[in-house]
């Protein structure tokens, strides 16, 4: 079946010419037919769009053209600014809006000759981790559909396992790609601060959020971050550096290499059968040459409360542009009564943001509020320096590190949305890379009772080819990544 | 230490929300438990650390002020709710 082959594998046979992408356009959008009203890992397809782009790309490589995804079908997680196509993040706010130009990640996908097939259910504004707090529906799993698919970008990754899409694009600014990669059994790369431009992304956390990639396999990382990675005028926080051959640098020994082991991301409460699974890929390490370092990172309980404030603070702000002004719903009665523009405005986000959003922008406003910024803000961003520092002298010793991705595989839907804390406390594995602003990938590493589980290689900053190396070494060593759900 | 009631209403206000009674006492309970979580932060000794805002050290990026291709007025226009004669229409803000 064509919609299973991963990218490295569908790009031989476009370029040998036993697959055309109109081919296979047609076969990911016939299981999306079939698949996608059980997972809902989409919230629009754009079928029409998606095959007029195929052909292009079979006409662009019948001239001889060899752009490095052409005919690639893609996904897109919805805070992604796409020209033309509706993007809503989810949220009841921007149902309708239509951005008049492309986010700079997605137009260089389209220079490359990537097909996009639609836009991705996730939280609200990306913010939460099960896709549960959309305004639409949520994604399920598709490795036991009573499940969650993770957050925020899950539609991206359940789109990826389900075989909905070849890879996905999703952002990260606690783990929203790592953490539905790991629940999905799939890969999720999360790049260093300012390695991939942001422009055009809807704006969550600003000193945290990144875009990167979903595929079934390391390699497909690998190839889709080659595209996305590289400076833009248009962000000024991207950084101007050189993109390595991330695909060409891929071996499958790990000589040499240092392996850290922080011992505060071990035990403490978790899943046994997630830390034995992490355990084992170690010693696979090992075996493959690495060397194991132990060692601590004695601020890594902190990472969790200094990440809420000082992410729902930058929300706070960021939200702001939600005026219901230049885009988005406006509460309309409120126009033609006789209220002011405060309490339009107020009218308006009351009507426009779902529960979650509400609460952290309340979060985020209280703690930057007059009396509490110094208890609260700038108390999380001294910790943060903490946190990076001990990522700092984590990388000083080691050339990258390996620990579990979340403390337990995926949950059901509905065990966690009345009790936040529990659902912020799946994420103290994923928080304290964004802070630091390194890289990190998850991967498959096995299962417990048919749920995958994820591990995260974690490197410094703008180190994504190691990290990708140490992935793909392990994954070349072992078979989880073959594994596919029944669908 | 627990929101009161029109702690919650002043920073709505501050965030410009409208919320009903029933949300008011909701987001008190639920932000009261997470800011109790938050205070876990009190623990760590912060003496002399500077604090981090962003992950990369950089101020005052700067480019030539030339001017560039953008939005034609009716693509800029073009999700407005309500426009009039080419600009975005608002409540009148000014008596």
């Amino acid at each position: 079946m064509d919609f299973q082959l991963t990218i490295h594998a569908a790009l031989d046979r476009l370029r040998d010419g036993s697959l055309s992408s109109r081919q296979l356009t047609e076969s990911l959008l016939q299981r999306i037919a079939d698949t996608d009203d059980t997972i809902k890992a989409y919230l629009r397809v754009d079928g029409e769009g998606a095959l007029r782009s195929a052909e292009e790309a079979d006409r662009r490589r019948s001239q001889g053209e060899k752009a490095p995804l052409l005919g690639i079908p893609l996904a897109l997680k919805d805070v992604i600014c796409t020209k033309g196509i509706e993007t809503t993040c989810a949220s009841r706010f921007l149902q309708g809006f239509t951005p008049p130009y492309d986010a700079t990640v997605v137009a260089r996908l389209k220079e490359s000759g990537a097909v996009i097939l639609g836009k991705t259910n996730t939280d609200e504004f990306a913010m939460g981790s099960s896709t549960e707090n959309s305004s639409y529906f949520t994604t399920h799993n598709p490795w036991d559909v009573t499940r969650v698919p993770g957050g925020s970008s899950g539609g991206s990754a359940a789109a990826v396992a389900a075989d909905e899409c070849l890879g996905a694009l999703g952002t990260d600014t606690g783990g929203s790609i790592r953490q539905p990669a790991a629940f999905c059994g799939v890969a999720g790369l999360k790049p260093t601060y300012g390695r991939v431009s942001r422009y055009g992304l809807v704006a969550f956390a600003s000193s945290l959020d990144q875009a990167g990639p979903l595929g079934k396999d390391v390699t497909d990382c690998a190839l889709l971050l080659q595209t996305m990675a590289g400076y833009d005028p248009c962000d000024s926080t991207s950084v101007d550096l050189p993109v390595p051959d991330y695909y060409g640098a891929l071996q499958p020994r790990l000589d040499g290499v240092r392996i850290g082991v922080p011992r505060e991301y071990f035990g403490n409460g978790m899943q046994p059968e997630v830390e034995a699974a992490v355990r084992d890929a170690l010693q696979v390490c090992r075996e493959l040459g690495a060397e194991l370092v132990d060692l601590s990172m004695p601020y890594t309980e902190y990472a969790l409360p200094a990440y809420y404030i000082i992410s729902s603070a930058e929300a706070s702000a960021n939200l702001a542009r939600f005026d219901g002004v230049r885009y988005g719903a406006r509460y309309d009665d409120a126009m033609r009564e006789a209220a002011d523009i405060i309490e339009t405005t107020s009218k308006t986000r009351q009507q426009g943001f779902g529960d979650e959003v509400k609460r952290r922008i309340m979060l985020g406003t209280y703690t930057l509020s007059a009396g509490y910024y110094d208890a609260y803000y700038l108390k999380a961003q001294q910790v943060r320096t903490l946190i990076k520092r001990d990522f700092d002298q984590a990388f000083s010793r080691c050339d990258a590190l390996i620990v579990p991705t979340t403390p337990t595989t995926a949950f059901r839907i509905g065990e966690r949305v009345h009790d936040m804390l529990q659902m912020y406390l799946g994420d103290i594995f994923t928080l304290g890379l964004n802070l630091a602003g390194t890289c990190g990938i998850s991967i498959l590493c096995g299962f417990a009772d048919g749920l995958p589980i994820g591990m995260q290689v974690l490197g410094g900053a703008f180190e994504e080819a190691t990290i990708l190396n140490v992935a793909y070494a392990y994954e070349q060593a072992t078979a989880w990544h073959l594994q596919t759900p029944e669908l | 230490m627990p929101l009161s009631h029109d702690q919650v209403l002043h920073i709505a206000e501050l965030a410009r929300l409208t919320i009903s009674e029933e949300e008011t006492a909701r987001f008190a309970e639920q932000l009261s438990d997470i800011l109790d979580y938050m205070d876990k932060l009190k623990s760590v000794d912060t003496t002399d650390v500077a604090p981090t805002a962003h992950p990369l050290a950089r101020q005052n990026v700067t480019r030539e002020d030339k001017v560039r291709p953008s939005l034609s007025r009716d693509e800029a226009l073009a999700n407005a709710p309500q426009q009039q004669d080419g600009f975005f229409q608002v409540r009148r803000i000014l008596e």
